[in-house]
């Protein structure tokens, strides 16, 4: 609904040359020219600051116990599971695994992590209205039924998603994504927040690249065009090749947060 | 996606932000500053918000929303630049080592809570 007088705001975020003014300027005392007939109170907060703060206390408590956390995020279907199932098999028992797993609905995801032998906590959003992504407070409820002082590594398998789990810190150390080939080359064009935020991404299903009209070297310059110095990892979880470099990566990372604990 | 938990934040804040010695006042307008970078579709969250505010101080109460566009500064070179599309490489030397300075932001920066006098006007429409 519009109201009148109220200005119309372009949906599309990176859309050139939008067509409204701002009455706004940095510096000014005033923010927004108010309307006689109002006072203005100034506020000044974090929308997410809540959730922000609550990610502080999850990573602190991760760091007490020098758990390394890992937030993996892709668009669905893209293999976070089975790539999470071959990470588990290749990484465990050398590194003590568990696995938070976020689903709207389904205990699927669960059952087939819990074959690893690793703790699995499933949250099912729907009971926090079907959320599409997983917020802080969601792995502080998670997080008291993993034992904490028997792990090294915490993989959060978000729920699939290239938009909301963007925005959500949850107390993780770092964030990596997952592409597959059946999807668009310029996905991390169009989910550039996304792209940005992730620490390392995975290029996955590289085994069907025989069938595909793929372009991975698009792909890969799609993703650096977005965060240029992101080590990406062309792998298939399926036949397991290619996993190595990802492997070494997260090995190396568990390892360096032990030392520092 | 996420913008009705979104809209229900800035209720509870917006809120939590009256003053106890106003009393029982309505909010007339909630001033937001978005950055391009963040997951939020304007549209969205002010259809979740007119939903959201029903029966609350905020009923009716417009959202301004500032857009700010993503500025990075290269770490190489130190110059400063406005992103304009979805490339996050130095527009000057091309380095890939970059610090987001603004674009980022989903802030409440204040209410408007309408004189008494004006609320019938206000919340006339």
């Amino acid at each position: 609904m519009l109201i009148p007088g109220d200005k119309i705001q372009v949906a599309c975020h990176h859309q050139e040359g939008h067509g409204h003014t701002h009455p706004h300027s940095r510096g000014d005392t005033k923010v927004h020219n108010v309307k006689s007939g109002r006072r203005e109170i100034k506020v000044v907060r974090r929308v997410l600051d809540v959730n922000e703060k609550m990610a502080d206390e999850n990573r602190e408590l991760f760091n007490r116990h020098g758990i390394f956390v890992l937030n993996m995020m892709s668009s669905p279907g893209s293999g976070k599971t089975t790539t999470l199932e071959k990470t588990l098999a290749a990484i465990m028992p050398e590194i003590r695994c568990a696995v938070i797993v976020g689903d709207i609905c389904t205990t699927n995801d669960a059952d087939r992590l819990s074959v690893s032998g690793a703790p699995v906590v499933q949250i099912n959003t729907d009971a926090f209205g079907g959320d599409c992504h997983l917020a802080a407070h969601v792995i502080e409820k998670a997080a008291v039924n993993i034992p904490l002082d028997k792990i090294d590594l915490l993989i959060v398998e978000n729920i699939g998603n290239l938009v909301c789990p963007a925005e959500f810190d949850i107390g993780e150390d770092a964030r990596v994504v997952i592409l597959s080939v059946t999807e668009g080359e310029d996905k991390p064009l169009k989910y550039p927040l996304m792209f940005r935020e992730s620490d390392v991404a995975i290029l996955n299903k590289t085994d069907l690249l025989p069938y595909l009209d793929y372009d991975v070297a698009e792909a890969v310059s799609s993703i650096r065009q977005i965060h240029p110095d992101m080590p990406v990892f062309e792998m298939s979880s399926k036949t397991e090749a290619g996993m190595g470099p990802w492997l070494d990566w997260l090995r190396e990372q568990v390892r360096d947060k032990l030392h520092m604990g | 996606m996420h913008e009705m938990g979104i809209a229900m934040q800035i209720i509870e804040i917006a809120t939590a932000s009256i003053p106890a010695e106003e009393g029982d006042v309505k909010v007339a307008r909630v001033n937001l500053k978005v950055g391009k970078l963040a997951a939020v579709v304007a549209d969205s969250l002010r259809f979740c918000f007119e939903i959201a505010a029903k029966e609350t101080p905020l009923e009716g109460a417009e959202l301004g929303i500032e857009e700010i566009p993503v500025v990075a500064r290269c770490k190489e070179c130190d110059v400063k630049w406005t992103i304009q599309g979805p490339a996050f490489n130095c527009e000057k030397c091309g380095s890939g080592q970059i610090e987001i300075l603004s674009g980022r932001e989903l802030n409440i920066e204040s209410i408007e809570i309408a004189d008494e006098d004006n609320e019938n006007a206000d919340t006339g429409r």
